[in-house]
């Protein structure tokens, strides 16, 4: 495994290769010829491609838990209720990519054509894409390091022959690092719509959700809102409501507020998840898409 | 890495346990916390290293938020969260000028800061160190056991979920752990059901069956089973020592038959 300096500047950095600590890295001659600060031919290729693409969007999150690759797959679905539209789901968490088990599609594998990888259909126009499809095995782990999850991000975005879209939802890993810079950077010249942020009530999700925004903010990525997930539990049999993860510093209302960023909506937490919950919120995000 | 372990910041350290998921929101902080306090109950000396970078989340859950890391001889002395400095912490959360300030790092920087929070830190004496991790198999988690190798850890704690998308995603992280030589000392359900406090009905509010299923697929043990339970939510949000303040309460008995059930699969120490 290589072995990295202490104080790193990054390859993308202008010290990048120059500096102090950059001697005896293995690739400081290959930082300090410039290479890491070049833009990417794959930037490119990437907007030609997202030509056929009318609206992206990312659904983050900072926190992990909170239902982003749940939601995604409900916007997925409810978006793709209308059979004019065509829906593009793009799960990007390599580590932990949950949309295939969520949509029933565990154990599909991905196909090449002259045109490129295909998506799997779970609708004629819904169509998925992530790496859980070119794992052979449900025990397969992805231990890779930043640059080869940004490499298979690149090809996610290259060569999935995704055809004419409406919506490509990106269905993000938690954190604020490589997978999320990659998807922005790679898409920097294709136009992303906005980000939809998920969160849950705690102040424990709701610490890492400002820094997502805060993200967001630097990388000049557009809020849609917010939602805030797991908000409220009505139990089964009394249908009295209890709050599991209680908002103890406001909750999302708050936070939203002082931010300056919308609020969306909140979805209660349901052991059956409820439809009528999500259909509800998919027309409000879709009115919140077109207006965008 | 050199071949033999340097003493350094380490060598006062008795036993080393990851916290790992692979899942995301499923409990890995707060098990690292509770797993910490109640060890330290038990009159153990605990320090706990939260390399988390982008969502570090245990200092606020030991009320430990706004603290400031100070130099010492021997490099970061940590946060000493009791007079008797008896339980302590190192986390990136104490390095940022503002808390919402988002650490947006690519892979080598990361592991540049977690190699620095392994050698740096002058732990002193220590019977346990946990690591709380983030959730996933990547920079974090390879940079971690690279630099704790060599002062061999006891084991991981692995945290799931009941739901087949916890399940899914700890499958792997039980494969990294089996690559990485890493040796799983069991596995924590956690989220494993809700009793109503109107009727008290216990609903699965995130399926069931998980956890067991997993130890039993990948043949360790299982360590038992936390509910859902707001007064350990609460005492997270507040900074506050669940283990002293709610020993009633539904998740104290499960988290202090985990922390017991470590404590005997910790060989006695040599001289």
């Amino acid at each position: 495994m290589e072995e990295v300096p202490h104080d790193c500047p990054g390859a993308d950095s202008a010290q990048a290769g120059r500096g102090a600590s950059c001697q005896g890295c293995p690739n400081q001659r290959l930082c300090a010829s410039g290479a890491g600060a070049t833009p990417d031919p794959a930037i490119e290729e990437i907007k030609e491609k997202m030509k056929t693409v009318k609206h992206k969007i990312l659904v983050l999150s900072g926190k992990g838990g909170v239902g982003k690759s749940t939601f995604s797959a409900h916007l997925a679905r409810g978006l793709a209720e209308d059979e004019n539209t065509q829906i593009a789901l793009l799960d990007i968490d390599i580590c932990g990519p949950s949309i295939p088990k969520i949509m029933g599609l565990e154990g599909e594998q991905v196909h090449q054509s002259g045109s490129g990888w295909s998506p799997v259909y779970v609708e004629d126009n819904l169509g998925v894409m992530s790496v859980g499809f070119l794992l052979s095995s449900p025990d397969d782990a992805v231990i890779w390091r930043g640059p080869k999850k940004n490499g298979m991000i690149k090809q996610f975005l290259r060569d999935v022959d995704w055809g004419e879209v409406d919506y490509l939802i990106v269905d993000t890993p938690p954190g604020t690092s490589d997978e999320h810079l990659s998807v922005v950077q790679y898409l920097a010249a294709a136009h992303i719509d906005g980000a939809v942020i998920i969160t849950t009530p705690q102040e424990v999700s709701l610490q890492d959700v400002r820094k997502e925004i805060n993200f967001c903010r630097k990388v000049k990525l557009p809020i849609i809102g917010v939602v805030e997930n797991m908000s409220g539990f009505i139990c089964p049999k009394c249908k009295k409501e209890s709050q599991i993860f209680p908002p103890t510093t406001g909750g999302a209302e708050l936070m939203c507020q002082d931010l300056e960023v919308p609020l969306l909506g909140r979805v209660p937490l349901d052991p059956l998840i409820g439809i009528q919950e999500f259909c509800n919120l998919h027309q409000s995000k879709e009115e919140n898409l077109i207006s965008s | 890495m050199e071949g033999a372990a340097e003493p350094g910041n380490l060598a006062g350290v008795r036993h080393i346990i990851l916290v790992l998921s692979g899942k995301g929101g499923v409990g890995k902080s707060t098990v690292s916390t509770e797993l910490a306090l109640a060890l330290r109950h038990a009159g153990k000396k605990v320090g706990i290293l939260d390399v988390d970078l982008c969502g570090p989340s245990i200092p606020r859950m030991l009320g430990a938020q706004g603290r400031a890391v100070h130099q010492c001889d021997r490099g970061w002395a940590p946060v000493f969260l009791d007079r008797e400095q008896s339980i302590s912490l190192m986390s990136v959360g104490f390095l940022l000028e503002k808390p919402d300030e988002a650490v947006v790092w690519r892979g080598p920087k990361k592991n540049a800061l977690i190699k620095q929070f392994v050698s740096d830190v002058a732990w002193g004496e220590l019977d346990y160190l946990v690591v709380d991790t983030p959730p996933g198999t990547s920079d974090e988690h390879m940079a971690a056991i690279e630099a704790l190798r060599p002062y061999q850890p006891l084991g991981a704690l692995v945290v799931t979920t009941p739901q087949a998308v916890s399940v899914g995603d700890v499958r792997r992280e039980l494969t990294f752990c089996r690559k990485t030589g890493l040796r799983v000392m069991g596995v924590v359900e956690n989220m494993s059901g809700f009793t109503c406090p109107h009727c008290a009905e216990c609903t699965s509010v995130f399926s069931r069956g998980g956890g067991e299923e997993l130890a039993q697929l990948a043949g360790v043990p299982f360590l038992g089973s936390v509910p859902l339970d707001p007064a350990l939510m609460r005492s997270l949000e507040e900074g506050h020592d669940f283990i002293q303040e709610f020993p009633g309460s539904p998740a104290f008995a499960a988290l202090t038959s985990i922390a017991q059930k470590i404590l005997d699969a910790t060989p006695a120490c040599l001289p």
